[in-house]
């Protein structure tokens, strides 16, 4: 599991769907600049990019627009986001390979510690076998590999109907 | 015994249907193999040499009369009339069917168990002492603990996908029976000055490719905090682990590269968040899982009543089976009665159906329908009034039950190996079988005394080689089958790691060569010293020079 051996794809706009309440499959308006070398495009002021944590960093804050988003790495800490948060409207996370489980604490940390409210989004190697626990983890988002099937994965996301911790008093 | 609710048993049934559909879409090809393999791993099922082998969970070791019956009706419709206990407390089935497995996890629904984390990289059962609540040496009962633990891990969303797997064990006495330090995370019961209940915290213990002993990591965590700080570890070790090779992926890796100190500030740190935060435990809810626990109302009775004193004045056989096989219950009238699971000539830790199905009556009969499952292979009726154990002891012979080799020689531990395991190297039955016939004579066992032989067919070391006072290890050598051995190790409090004495034997020699180690510590042991304290004083030149003489093979 080192370094996905491909480029990483973009997110199929077809295949994002919401945990809700209530859940639902919605097309995805956000533009993906997935390498952090690549140059903004024209008019990206306006334009709903999510950008790679690195490029993101490497602006000065006069030069970021509140339209754009954030990504993160399986190896990417959270916590550099901590003073953009608040008006961040989207942070996605990356899963290279849906073994990673480092994402899930990413999450866990952003919708924590870090008490980000925003989109918290998963894309990358996500299959409807995980919704459930991606959805558990704070994710409200969640951009299927194009072979999945959305009908199946928002099936997937009733795979339990009992949650977690629930029967130990004050878990949550 | 804790009861199963709504909760836990719609949790069992809804993981029924999801694997039913996950494996639908494999054998329909709509699922990857890539893709199917975590997802079966994490409900137990491996694809084996033979057949595919399923792994059940038996929560801290702990069955009913009526689960324990559920698993025989298993073994026999669904395997070949046995199964398999494991080092970790579970049931292994090796002959189970691909297409069956949804129906097998179905019917062992219906009494709340479940393969649910038994493999795969994620938080695996949870382990105890298997004396648990009834020893006469326990602090508290580690069960409530192990329970909240459970229902933690049990499917925690941020933990299904670690870099490897994760084992957890927790005690509660004083003498730890649980191989706390072997453990990715070992918990001892403690209580402080104050006499507050908390645990002393070891991490980073794991036999496998790379045996360690768990480092101290906190002398005392208070209760409340338990998953709290579970939580900071396990966070720090999905963050951090290795990912990118296998064999450095365990969390004994990571505290190794980071050095505990650093670890420990990393886990501190991340305690600081969560410390008294939501998942903090409180007392009702300590006082609920204590509940199901409760002693069970035993009546007064007589320790030295005659129905126990007089065949033990008399009769030879089961005198030395209570002298083995019956540890003190803290009620003095009262015996733990461990029921080796070690019959010469059948693999360590097999049951067949209608084993399992007299030890569930006899468990209703005299132990309160309770039984509980041994990391050492055995089976444990928790608490047999003394008056019985006669009765008990007569009808388990009637089934190759009554072995009374509990500590010594012939209660060895010993994976399935290559007979059966794909991992393997090396077959571990057969060895084992032939070292329980070469020291079948029990007068000779008794004489030897406590003495522990664990045995594994690979580096997994699911047979915890490691740990045995005497350890063998299957290797492979161009294709060939020989047997490194280890001595010196030793679990419970002076925990300790087994080291290699020299080159491998083949299968033949290994009896000759325990003989000639054996034959040592009888010359040197002083009076009352068992095997491995000799061992540790004497070192391991006067056992090597035996062996080996001057360095030669035997």
């Amino acid at each position: 599991m080192n370094a996905p051996a491909q480029p990483i794809a973009a997110p199929s706009a077809q295949h994002l769907i919401r945990p809700g309440p209530p859940a639902r499959c919605t097309p995805d308006p956000w533009i993906w600049q997935l390498d952090p070398a690549a140059p903004l495009p024209p008019d990206a002021a306006r334009q709903p990019l999510v950008l790679p944590l690195a490029h993101w960093l490497a602006l000065s804050p006069t030069r970021r627009s509140p339209c754009w988003g954030v990504w993160l790495g399986p190896v990417d800490d959270p916590e550099v986001l901590l003073p953009d948060l608040p008006t961040l409207p989207l942070v996605g996370v990356h899963f290279p390979v849906f073994t990673d489980g480092r994402g899930y604490t990413t999450a866990r940390l952003l919708r924590g510690r870090c008490c980000y409210r925003g989109e918290l989004r998963a894309f990358g190697d996500v299959l409807r076998d995980q919704v459930y626990f991606l959805a558990r983890c704070g994710f409200d988002a969640l951009s299927l590999r194009p072979d999945q099937s959305p009908e199946a994965a928002l099936q997937a996301l009733g795979d339990y109907s009992w949650e977690p911790l629930k029967g130990l008093a004050h878990a949550g | 015994m804790y009861r199963y609710n709504e909760t836990d048993q719609r949790l069992v049934e809804e993981r029924v249907r999801q694997f039913a559909d996950q494996m639908q879409r494999f054998l329909a090809g709509q699922l990857a193999e890539d893709e199917f393999r975590p997802l079966r791993l994490q409900n137990g099922l491996y694809i084996q040499r033979h057949a595919p082998m399923l792994r059940v969970a038996i929560p801290y070791g702990t069955l009913s009369a009526r689960q324990l019956r559920k698993l025989a009706g298993i073994a026999r419709l669904y395997d070949r009339g046995y199964g398999h206990f494991t080092t970790r407390s579970n049931i292994q089935f090796n002959w189970v069917r691909l297409e069956e497995v949804p129906a097998i996890l179905a019917e062992l629904a219906t009494v709340q168990m479940h393969a649910i984390q038994t493999s795969g990289n994620c938080i695996r059962n949870i382990t105890t002492d298997q004396f648990a609540g009834v020893a006469a040496d326990e602090l508290l009962d580690p069960r409530p603990y192990c329970e909240i633990v459970r229902q933690w891990s049990t499917l925690a969303p941020e933990f299904l996908f670690l870099p490897r797997k994760f084992k957890i064990a927790i005690a509660g006495g004083a003498e730890d029976r649980a191989a706390t330090r072997f453990h990715d995370i070992g918990a001892q019961a403690r209580l402080d000055e104050a006499g507050n209940v908390g645990f002393a915290i070891h991490v980073g213990g794991g036999l496998g490719r790379t045996p360690m002993v768990g480092q101290l990591l906190k002398p005392f965590l208070p209760r409340a905090e338990l998953i709290n700080y579970f939580e900071a570890i396990l966070r720090v070790y999905n963050r951090h682990g290795r990912r990118d090779n296998k064999y450095k992926a365990r969390i004994k890796i990571l505290v190794k590269d980071l050095g505990l100190e650093a670890f420990a500030r990393e886990v501190e740190q991340e305690w600081a968040w969560s410390r008294g935060g939501p998942n903090t435990l409180d007392e009702t809810t300590f006082a609920r899982m204590e509940a199901f626990f409760q002693p069970p109302a035993l009546p007064e009775d007589d320790p030295q009543a005659p129905a126990y004193l007089e065949p033990l004045a008399t009769h030879t056989p089961f005198a030395r089976w209570v002298a083995r096989n019956v540890a003190p219950h803290r009620r003095a009238a009262y015996g733990i009665v461990s029921i080796a699971l070690k019959q010469p000539g059948v693999p360590p830790g097999d049951a067949t159906a209608e084993q399992m199905e007299l030890v569930a009556d006899l468990a209703e009969r005299y132990s309160g329908g309770e039984i509980r499952v041994s990391h050492e292979q055995n089976l444990v009726l928790p608490q047999v009034a003394r008056r019985d154990l006669f009765a008990l002891w007569d009808a388990l012979r009637t089934r190759g039950l009554a072995t009374p080799t509990i500590g010594l020689l012939g209660d060895v531990v010993c994976c399935p190996g290559g007979d059966f395991c794909s991992l393997a190297n090396a077959r571990s039955i057969p060895v084992a079988a032939a070292i329980q016939q070469r020291f079948e004579d029990l007068d000779y066992q008794f004489d030897l005394g406590p003495l522990e032989l664990n045995m594994s067919g690979c580096v997994n070391a699911c047979g915890h080689h490691h740990i045995g006072h005497i350890g063998i290890l299957g290797v492979d050598k161009n294709n060939q089958e020989w047997y490194q051995l280890t001595l010196g190790g030793r679990e419970g409090n002076g925990a300790a790691l087994g080291r290699v004495i020299g080159p491998a034997f083949a299968a033949e020699q290994v009896p000759e060569v325990i003989a000639q180690l054996l034959e040592v510590y009888v010359a040197q042991r002083q009076p009352e010293e068992i095997f491995i304290d000799t061992v540790e004083r004497i070192g391991h030149g006067p056992f090597k020079a035996r062996v080996y003489g001057a360095g030669d093979r035997p």
